[in-house]
């Protein structure tokens, strides 16, 4: 036995001395007011062994079971290095830090918000996961003081974008903020591991939350334990001035929407009235509706993937009759293969798929390269064979031997072709078969536009029709993060559905709503019973 | 073994008991268990000049150094510009006449008592996207001055585990932050995260016996109480040394550090260590380690 395990099993401190010897511990804690904290603490380690340890680890150090598959890793509560704080650079979180994070969970990290939670049992686990770290002993923390915003914005968004230059919040973020700058290939938190430059354009998934107010919070405090330094000192010593700070903050905010974008099972393919747009690139795109998909981590089979760099989709689509048009843009910082990113590769391999620190768990097959492969960027669209007749569809994730799905597969290698799917990695090239794209990549965002004629030369493929909803499924993958065909990231079924004939459409439109709103309905019942059934797709959404 | 444990414990709660009735700081951590090295001085001990002795050493260094490489700064044409003769090297293993340059060397135990905090402060600069100086000792409680002499954005990111971490930005040319540390800590990891190469390492230690060796491996320790002293040697690729050394009144006593090129495959390097958590710690309870001076 290790003498050091005697104190390390538990939370640091006189915890951990009072459980040892409790007849005299109890004498002692219920002395006076120590007893309400003790049982507090008490309280809150059932919560914690209940809901977070499996993450954070018995000993708090944020290397539970679950941690090695975790981009950003949890916290470590003994470090105590938060990040989402109102505190200055280096300073412990305050309660309500602490109690905001538990509300709102930690978006953009595997951190889920606690509805689930009453207010006592937060208090509780709050004050439990503080026993863990001797500097909560110390001292206690204090919220700066922020300024309001003023209000006036009369330079912006001048005033923010020079800021945004001046203050070189592109080297790292990029000049259009999706987290693709020249430092960015080279960002570690203070574990060593790879860490992501926020996507400025998707300010849901920002840590501390959406909206120029967190930004400007997230500005002074900085993001302790990640490469986001506080601006405070700067602001001291005036190098930047509030009004900068606040011009900077909703600029940023201005980056992405002011809300999460909303979800919806149908993407909508109108009919052009003037033609199909030409490439990623023709002005046209800008008046089609889009339609945004959110990808989360294919960790179902192996090879997995826990923290994948593609988080959504954005699918717009078009037809005229004979052909169909789809363009779709996703954000990745990486135009893979690209050698500025080799080290990245090389680390997230070890961070991510080498199963390295934190014992437990499977070991995945992978074998971490020794050295980067060029590896592309790709997506694929998947599509059931033919139009089902009913609700049945292969299995979303690449199908499997019984029922195929059809694929458009293009990576940044070798282009555009269509495919079948027989499973995860099972997959069947079958040339253009009439497809044609065109890719381009800029400021860290891919846009692919693909068109095919909506019947399939011979039936290989999918043929489309007009005024039925058209099962469709996306599958995203970026090289530089060694992700393939089979390791990425992925969405659950979606419908297409091309709009019919104007003419018909007048009386048409209101009864397919009526049809299609139940059917979807329908689906979401038999989904939801489905979920139920196979608890992993659970866990796929989830994590 | 059972009765063992248990006696500790009850021995711990005693002495436990004993600071608390004793108007400690309420921590609860058993002061005795540190050594007594967090007692605060009541003032701070003068070395008499006429008895104050010398330690003159030198880290030797055996071995084929590992190659220093260019550091490629072609993004930043304002640091790679300042390098007019001939570009910007690693930093990691210098050597020069047989010696070892940028290890930290201060005196690990045998000192009595606390010294007074210099009121001067220690710089740390940055130009030409580097850190100067590479390694560097600083005082606990002293001042620690950071200084941005390049005109672009630098960020100072301390990756200390017994000391609070900070990570601030210092966006232009001629601005300055201070901090202190309040914890002895042999090494934190200081690192600029816009620029990967930038990497500075930073002793804390309670007391003014700390040196880093020049470019040719020497350094000196003067003003010591006559003692006999463990110093320790650190470096950032070889890991550390530690060797015993008596110097008498107003003696200079002549002490080496051997490094060799061997060293680096095994090697140990404190660094940023996981805070450990166990009843030899050390952990002082002495309140915030990073304060805010601005």
């Amino acid at each position: 036995m290790r003498p050091a395990r005697f104190f390390r099993s538990r939370p640091f401190g006189r915890s951990a001395r009072s459980t040892t010897i409790g007849w005299l511990s109890s004498t002692v804690l219920l002395a006076g007011a120590g007893a309400t904290a003790a049982q507090d603490v008490e309280r809150g380690r059932l919560v914690y062994e209940e809901w977070c340890v499996e993450c954070h680890g018995t000993e708090g150090r944020g290397d539970g079971p679950a941690a090695a598959y975790m981009l950003p890793r949890p916290r470590d509560f003994v470090q105590a290095r938060y990040q989402v704080r109102t505190t200055g650079p280096g300073e412990l979180p305050t309660d309500d830090d602490l109690r905001l994070v538990l509300r709102n969970g930690m978006p953009g990290t595997a951190m889920p918000a606690w509805p689930n939670l009453s207010g006592d049992e937060r208090d509780a686990v709050i004050a439990y996961i503080k026993e863990f770290s001797p500097f909560f002993e110390d001292e206690a923390p204090t919220a700066m003081d922020f300024s309001r915003d003023s209000g006036v914005r009369d330079e912006s968004p001048a005033s923010g974008v020079e800021a945004y230059e001046r203050l070189e919040c592109w080297k790292c973020h990029g000049s259009e903020g999706r987290g693709d700058g020249q430092s960015a290939p080279t960002l570690e938190d203070w574990r060593k591991h790879p860490i992501r430059a926020a996507d400025l354009t998707e300010p849901w998934t920002f840590n501390g939350g959406m909206g120029a107010e967190a930004i400007h919070t997230r500005f002074l405090t900085g993001l302790d334990g990640t490469p986001m330094p506080a601006y405070s000192d700067a602001l001291a010593s005036s190098v930047v001035t509030e009004r900068e700070l606040w011009d900077l903050a909703h600029y940023v905010a201005g980056l992405g929407p002011a809300d999460a974008p909303t979800q919806s099972d149908l993407i909508f393919a109108a009919q052009a009235d003037e033609g199909l747009p030409q490439g990623p690139s023709d002005d046209a795109w800008v008046e089609v509706e889009a339609f945004f998909v959110p990808l989360v981590g294919q960790v179902i089979q192996k090879p997995r993937q826990f923290a994948p760099t593609v988080d959504g989709v954005w699918v717009q689509a078009l037809h005229d009759g004979n052909n169909l048009t789809v363009r779709l843009t996703w954000n990745d910082p990486s135009r893979s293969p690209d050698p500025s990113w080799d080290e990245w590769q090389t680390k997230i391999s070890e961070t991510l798929y080498a199963d390295g620190e934190s014992g437990g768990g499977e070991r995945t097959e992978y074998e971490v390269e020794s050295a980067p492969l060029p590896l592309p960027d790709g997506l694929a669209v998947q599509f059931p064979p033919q139009i089902p007749d009913g609700l049945e569809r292969p299995y979303f994730l690449m199908g499997d031997p019984r029922r195929p799905v059809s694929l458009w597969l293009w990576d940044s290698q070798t282009g555009l072709g269509q495919a079948t799917a027989r499973g995860l990695g099972e997959i069947e090239a079958l040339g253009s078969g009439g497809l044609t794209g065109q890719a381009d990549y800029e400021a860290g965002q891919w846009r692919l536009t693909t068109s095919r004629a909506l019947l399939a030369p011979d039936g290989s493929a999918l043929s489309f029709r007009e005024g039925v909803a058209i099962p469709i499924a996306f599958f995203a993958w970026d090289g530089s993060s060694a992700e393939d065909v089979r390791r990425g990231s992925v969405s659950g079924w979606y419908y297409l559905y091309l709009e019919a004939p104007r003419s018909a459409a007048v009386y048409a439109l209101p009864l397919l709503a009526t049809l299609v709103t139940a059917a979807i309905a329908l689906l979401l019942a038999v989904r939801a019973r489905r979920s139920a059934a196979h608890p992993m797709e659970m866990t796929a959404q989830t994590t | 073994m059972i009765l063992k444990r248990w006696m500790n414990g009850l021995v711990m709660v005693l002495i436990g008991s004993a600071l608390a009735c004793g108007g400690g700081d309420g921590g609860g951590e058993p002061a005795a268990e540190t050594g007594g090295e967090a007692e605060p001085a009541a003032a701070a001990p003068v070395v008499d000049p006429a008895t104050a002795a010398t330690i003159q050493g030198m880290v030797a260094f055996e071995g084929t150094p590992q190659a220093t490489t260019e550091i490629d700064m072609s993004d930043e044409p304002a640091c790679a510009e300042t390098y007019t003769e001939g570009p910007p090297m690693t930093e990691g293993v210098v050597t020069g006449n047989g010696g070892l340059a940028n290890v930290f060397v201060y005196v690990k135990e045998g000192l009595d008592g606390g010294f007074g905090t210099p009121s001067e402060p220690v710089v740390l600069d940055q130009r030409g996207c580097r850190y100067r100086p590479h390694v560097l000792g600083v005082q606990s409680g002293q001042t620690l001055l950071i200084r941005n002499s390049d005109p672009l954005l630098h960020n100072i990111n301390t990756q200390s585990t017994v000391n609070r971490g900070f990570n601030i930005s210092q966006p232009q040319a001629g601005m300055e932050s201070t901090r202190e540390f309040s914890r002895a800590e042999v090494m934190i990891p200081v690192k600029c995260d816009v620029h990967g190469w930038m990497q500075a390492y930073l002793g804390v230690v309670d007391h003014p016996y700390y040196t880093v060796s020049d470019g040719g491996g020497s350094f000196t320790l003067a003003s010591l109480p006559p003692g006999t002293y463990t110093l320790e040697a650190w470096h950032e690729v070889f890991g550390t040394i530690t060797q015993e050394v008596s110097v008498g009144a107003a003696e200079t006593a002549e002490i080496t550090f051997a490094f060799s090129a061997d060293m680096a495959k095994d090697a140990h390097v404190p660094l940023g260590e996981p805070l450990v958590l166990h009843a030899h710690m050390g952990f002082d309870h002495q309140g915030a380690s990073v304060s805010d001076s601005r």
